[in-house]
């Protein structure tokens, strides 16, 4: 083990996702704000011609926010932790290490071609699963070299057992990979139709509920693969890390871990409830999104405990506050999921407000505000500089936590005031509400959701300036921080 | 029997199936440490002592090798 002390980790991969974070972060929020303004103020739909309606930008949104931002923050954390925990160093594997800027240079090529293309209203329709095949084509050569190049890593390490965080890595890996493949089947019509029609368009290879039954258990799954279980491979690691203490509960971890697997894959259906699937489909797809529950705490409560007897730390690093919150916002999101989908719940709950309102507490509070925490813990060590702020992060963190309870109160208010009007009969059974009639009702909640996204905005702005300054400014660290990352 | 009454019967059927198998499962890593086959919470170490310079929880046998190529 001796030649390995000359030896250095190599973060020169997670640097680069590191800034694509901080970009899609930026431009993917920034469209989110002025989608958000639009549903309240419609004259803000006319700023840009076609390429400025809510419906062309919907879509970015969501792709850029999810595929660009969290798949960056992913990425990061995983070329940065995977050679931590594996004690293996990305310069001792050269090949490897070259496979893994490719596979950067094919994500912004990809990045760069989804934009535009989404930009110019070229879509498959799919909810999470806009793009087109031969983006789908570039996206499996992508996913792919992640897997080589993890199981590369994984055969080369030092450390015999795999940690926490590594078995959520490789569930990401596997569970996009299958549920990718087989939600984007589909068939390319210029081959089909005498050459008619555009040459990238496509139709889905299922039909009518089939085709919904495969969206939505890809589409519930990519919140699952994307949004959970990779950011919690992020916590387990980040948290135990920043503070100092080893995890609360290894044994927990590994039945939260199967819990989660075994679970997650069949609470999809939930999102056809009250639909034309199969009534036993929908009663499971409730069942098990309950059920989920008990993984999803499982996961949060092990990390809150890890905080045990060193509370006082959320007090005096804002890296420890912001990672806090996101494991409290994980327990509220993944408490608020199952209680949607229950059916009588859900018959009030679907289609409204409140649906977009629990996706973004589980996404600004729990997904992002990790994504952050995770850039900032890594930065020192990636540029050897010391974080340029604390108190701005601090400011960042309040900024923000105002706007995501701003967005999440306003939805839920919108969203059940929304489905109650939606369903109000008068006494002869005729509906009592028109269409517009909510959508008047509505407006003030849909300013403040506006209002609340637009502070969650400046926070990003004002990470990103504190990231870039962290990385050309900080005061230069001789030595590599162990636990606590330091800040100014 | 009809339709419905087998989905009672395989729902019932798998509930405690899976209770079992949740609750075998803790037992299992429970026992396993108390027998002193396996100590767990070990591992935990695995994110604290992350320097290529650190000591392993466990080492992998075949990263020897690794090492003699630099």
């Amino acid at each position: 083990m001796q030649s390995s002390a000359a030896l250095e980790y190599d973060y020169s991969v997670a640097k680069l996702y590191m800034w694509t974070a901080v970009i899609f972060g930026i431009v993917g929020m920034t469209i989110g704000v002025l989608i958000a303004s639009q549903l309240a103020f419609p004259e803000l739909n006319y700023l840009m011609g076609e390429y400025g309606t809510f419906s062309r930008l919907r879509p970015l949104h969501t792709n850029v926010v999810v595929y660009g931002f969290t798949i960056s923050g992913i990425m990061a954390s995983f070329y940065y932790s995977a050679q931590r925990v594996l004690k293996v160093s990305l310069a001792e594997l050269p090949f490897i290490n070259f496979l893994a800027k490719f596979q950067f240079v094919a994500y912004l090529i990809a990045a760069t071609l989804l934009v535009l293309s989404l930009g110019m209203g070229i879509t498959a329709s799919k909810e999470y699963a806009q793009m087109e095949w031969p983006l789908d084509i570039l996206i499996v050569v992508y996913w792919v070299i992640w897997g080589i190049n993890m199981f590369a890593m994984i055969g080369a390490r030092r450390e015999k057992a795999l940690y926490i965080s590594m078995w959520y890595y490789i569930a990401c890996f596997l569970g996009v990979a299958m549920l990718y493949l087989f939600n984007n089947m589909e068939v390319p019509t210029i081959f089909f139709s005498g050459g008619l029609g555009a040459w990238y368009h496509s139709v889905s290879m299922y039909a009518g509920t089939n085709d919904a039954l495969v969206q939505w258990w890809w589409g519930h799954n990519a919140v699952a693969f994307v949004f959970t279980v990779p950011i919690i491979a992020m916590i387990y690691y980040f948290l135990p890390k920043e503070s100092g203490q080893a995890v609360y509960s290894y044994k927990l971890s590994l039945l939260s871990f199967w819990g989660l697997m075994f679970v997650y894959l069949w609470a999809g259906g939930h999102h056809l409830l009250w639909s034309t699937v199969p009534d036993w489909m929908q009663t499971m797809g409730s069942i098990f999104s309950v059920v989920l529950i008990l993984p999803s705490w499982g996961s949060a409560i092990n990390m809150l405990l890890t905080m045990k007897g060193e509370w006082n730390q959320l007090t005096e690093n804002p890296l420890i506050k912001f990672m806090v919150l996101a494991s409290t916002f994980y327990m509220l999101s993944t408490l608020e999921g199952p209680i949607q989908a229950v059916k009588s719940v859900n018959a009030i709950a679907h289609f409204t407000d409140w649906i977009p309102g629990h996706v973004h507490d589980g996404v600004l509070g729990w997904v992002a505000f990790m994504v952050f925490a995770a850039l900032m813990h890594m930065a020192p060590r990636a540029f050897k500089r010391e974080i340029y702020s604390k108190s701005l992060l601090e400011a960042q963190f309040w900024i923000q936590t105002t706007g995501v309870v701003l967005y999440f109160t306003s939805m839920w208010i919108a969203g059940i005031t929304q489905g109650m009007m939606w369903r109000a009969v008068d006494e002869y059974g005729n509906l009592m509400y028109s269409f517009i009639d909510t959508v008047s009702v509505l407006h003030p909640y849909y300013t403040i959701r506006a209002i609340g996204g637009l502070l969650y905005l400046i926070g990003v702005f004002m990470f990103a300036y504190n990231f870039f300054m962290t990385a050309t400014a900080g005061r230069k660290l001789e030595q590599e921080p162990q636990f606590r990352s330091p800040m100014a | 029997m009809t339709l419905t009454e087998m989905q009672g019967y395989a729902f019932f059927f798998f509930t405690i199936l899976l209770v079992v198998i949740l609750y075998g499962y803790i037992l299992h890593l429970y026992r396993s440490e108390k027998k002193g086959e396996r100590d767990y919470e070990k591992y935990g170490k695995m994110a604290l002592d992350d320097e290529l310079h650190d000591r392993p929880v466990e080492e992998n046998p075949k990263a020897t090798n690794d090492d003699k190529k630099e």
